[in-house]
């Protein structure tokens, strides 16, 4: 019987299986940032432990950064966790991508930007947004901090083993429909608790007629749907990616070529067996806008608030719930919706092909008076292609803000935040309660519909808009 | 880490389904660079009026679950981000146990807890009980019904029993290894280091294609 491309990874990451049912698990790249690692490095110094393997762990700065003024942070506690992760890697030996490091960025971003993100490895990050470099047929996943300091110390994790999941997308997508529709429209269909338990594995003309940064953008999102990772197969596209540009941990010339070989061998086999299946068709996708307080309440563009009781599988208070906390009466058409903000960034679109969307949608037009606008480069070298591409002055010419890279609005743990009561569309990954800033109202949208929604002041269909 | 093996306490109640990690504990907590000092914090945004006062609404601030160590919640608790805070500030409150029930509706299976939190929350010695969506409801409405209503979780026995005049015992299922774990309050990372030899030949005959140019 043939084998999936999860199972394959699986197999061969699997240093012993042990007694209880779980496998050690070896770990290939761990990625490290400010929040998740300060406990797990005094772990290592109470327990008078080393980092096994720092030659393969690397680590950057992003939740906490400042996008104005980077180097001048003013809260002293996001100081102080920015200095200890910059004394923690030189204490450990770990390479740093700090602030002045033309290479920082969002940890998501510059994981395949450096090729530290190539197929056939297991990854792992403490951060659920590690899913997103699934997109290169990687087993990767995010990990609490007692699991940070686990791989720190040993390169491995005991894990149990997932079952697995494949979603097809057959078809092609319509015009100005984009792959955060895609994966907003499968959370709204299987829940966000849909894929726990599972490892995603997106597959289908859909998925492989993407490019590399689309599919980041889906797997990225696998956590929004329970699953702690999402995957894609690797083909030509991936191993474009990974030979263009300068990525200085990606293999070159013969290693290059030897690796595809092997990357080539991936992909689940036509017999493979999953244990769950589902099929999505592209066509049958309009443009998707979240309405209440997690990505799984989301709908059609064309669609108005829903009633407490009319959706299937939520319950009455739930809706009731999240209709109160996002200041929506049901019967509201979603387009109707005036905005007083709008964040364009993070790890699940700040890459150079979301913020050329975005600028092709603003190019030559104004944004709404009543509408401020952020827009966050995902790393250092996405603000510096954009700014070769005159994206920078797109942007400010429109009237957006155009910002340093980082983590930014969407989690609001540096200045960047929403005030209470204010909407905003964002092209972020997580609409909950508080999560841009306390009372704020969070739309998950696309780039493009972010974007329009910018220019008129309320979301509008981006399929027939202008 | 802490060993669970059986714990009596007080229930308390939070009616709602998919309560995130970023409700557990906002985004400001995480800047903490050490592991204690959370539990004061937990549920922040619901717990604290603008002035900071508590609000008397949220159910953890009224007086008749004050003192709880049994938290009881609806499905899919501890979603969205993997900061293991969440779980540091729900322990730090005083909380021993989280029960919420696995809810089967319309041929699909929503789990009681999200997938990192369960991994972390075994990690620190909190344990997470799924129950039938039916036992919770019933677990709700009979602490809703009995004033300072306990519980004894056994983990040995796989057992929650509520101490009413006439005790009612539900059973749950547990992952082996996890419940070894918390059992013995073991240090996982101990436990991965006495497979030493092992990981080392791994390493021998394993390419990570780490190669920097």
């Amino acid at each position: 019987m043939g084998k999936t491309l999860f199972e394959k990874i699986w197999q061969r990451h699997a240093v012993t299986e042990l007694p209880d049912g779980t496998t050690l698990l070896y770990i290939d790249r761990h990625l490290i940032h400010e929040v998740t690692s300060p406990q797990a490095f005094e772990g290592l110094r109470l327990t008078k432990r080393k980092v096994r393997r720092p030659e393969l762990t690397v680590a950057t700065m992003d939740h906490n950064v400042p996008t104005a003024d980077r180097m001048n942070i003013q809260d002293p506690i996001s100081k102080a966790q920015i200095e200890a992760l910059e004394k923690n890697c030189k204490e450990f030996g770990v390479t740093l991508y700090d602030l002045t490091s033309d290479k920082q960025g969002i940890v998501h971003i510059i994981g395949p930007e450096l090729g530290l993100t190539l197929p056939g490895l297991t990854i792992v990050c403490g951060d659920s947004h590690t899913s997103t470099h699934g997109a290169f047929g990687t087993l990767a996943f995010g990990i609490g901090t007692s699991e940070v300091e686990h791989v720190l110390a040993t390169q491995c994790l005991t894990q149990k083993k997932p079952k697995t999941f494949r979603v097809l997308f057959e078809g092609k997508l319509p015009h100005r429909v984009t792959p955060k529709d895609m994966i907003l429209k499968l959370i709204g269909t299987i829940g966000t608790a849909g894929g726990t338990g599972h490892v995603l594995e997106y597959a289908g003309e859909g998925i492989r007629s993407l490019s590399m940064e689309g599919r980041m953008t889906i797997c990225n999102m696998s956590i929004e749907a329970g699953a702690r990772a999402g995957m894609i197969a690797p083909d030509q596209t991936t191993f474009n990616y990974i030979a263009e540009g300068k990525r200085p941990f990606a293999p070159q010339g013969a290693a290059f070529e030897k690796a595809v070989t092997f990357w080539k061998s991936l992909p689940s086999d036509p017999d493979a067996l999953f244990d769950r299946r589902l099929t999505i068709d592209c066509g049958m996708i309009a443009p998707q806008i979240t309405w209440g307080t997690n990505p799984g309440m989301v709908m059609d563009v064309t669609g108005v608030i829903p009633a407490p009781g009319q959706i299937p599988g939520m319950s009455a208070t739930d809706v009731e719930q999240a209709l109160a906390y996002m200041g929506l009466k049901p019967g509201t058409r979603l387009t109707d919706l005036k905005l007083d903000k709008v964040f364009i960034g993070s790890c699940t679109n700040a890459r150079i092909t979301d913020l050329r969307s975005a600028a092709k949608i603003l190019k030559g037009r104004k944004i709404a008076k009543s509408v401020y606008v952020m827009v966050v480069p995902g790393s250092q070298q996405v603000k510096k292609q954009a700014e070769v591409e005159g994206l920078d002055q797109i942007f400010k010419e429109s009237g957006a803000d155009w910002r340093e890279s980082g983590c930014s609005m969407c989690l609001g743990m540096n200045p960047d935040q929403l005030k209470p009561g204010e909407r905003c569309a964002s092209t972020s990954n997580r609409n909950f309660e508080g999560r841009q800033g306390k009372g704020g109202r969070t739309h998950l949208v696309s780039p493009e519909m972010a974007a329009a929604a910018a220019i008129e002041g309320h979301f509008v269909d981006i399929r027939s808009w202008r | 880490m802490e060993a669970f093996t059986t714990h009596t306490g007080k229930l308390a109640l939070l009616n709602r389904a998919n309560v995130d990690t970023d409700q557990i504990i906002p985004k400001q907590f995480l800047k903490s660079i050490r592991r204690t000092g959370f539990g004061e914090n937990l549920f922040y945004d619901w717990r604290y009026l603008p002035d900071g006062k508590p609000n008397p609404d949220f159910p953890l601030n009224q007086p008749r679950f004050k003192g709880a160590s049994i938290l009881v919640v609806r499905n899919n608790f501890g979603c969205g981000s993997s900061r293991e805070h969440a779980v540091w500030a729900i322990h730090q409150a005083g909380f021993k146990t989280v029960i919420a029930p696995k809810v089967e509706r319309e041929g699909a299976t929503i789990p009681g807890f999200a997938d990192i939190f369960r991994s972390n929350a075994g990690k620190n010695g909190l344990l997470t009980v799924e129950l039938t969506e039916a036992e919770v409801e019933e677990i709700f409405q009979m602490t809703e019904r009995t004033p300072g209503l306990t519980a004894t979780v056994d983990l040995d026995e796989q057992r929650v029993v509520l101490k009413l005049d006439e005790e009612i015992a539900f059973h749950f299922e547990i992952d082996p290894a996890v419940k070894e774990h918390l059992v013995h309050g073991r240090d996982p990372i101990g436990v991965t280091l006495t497979q030493e030899a092992k990981i080392t030949a791994f390493e021998q005959r394993h390419n990570s294609q780490m190669k920097r140019s």
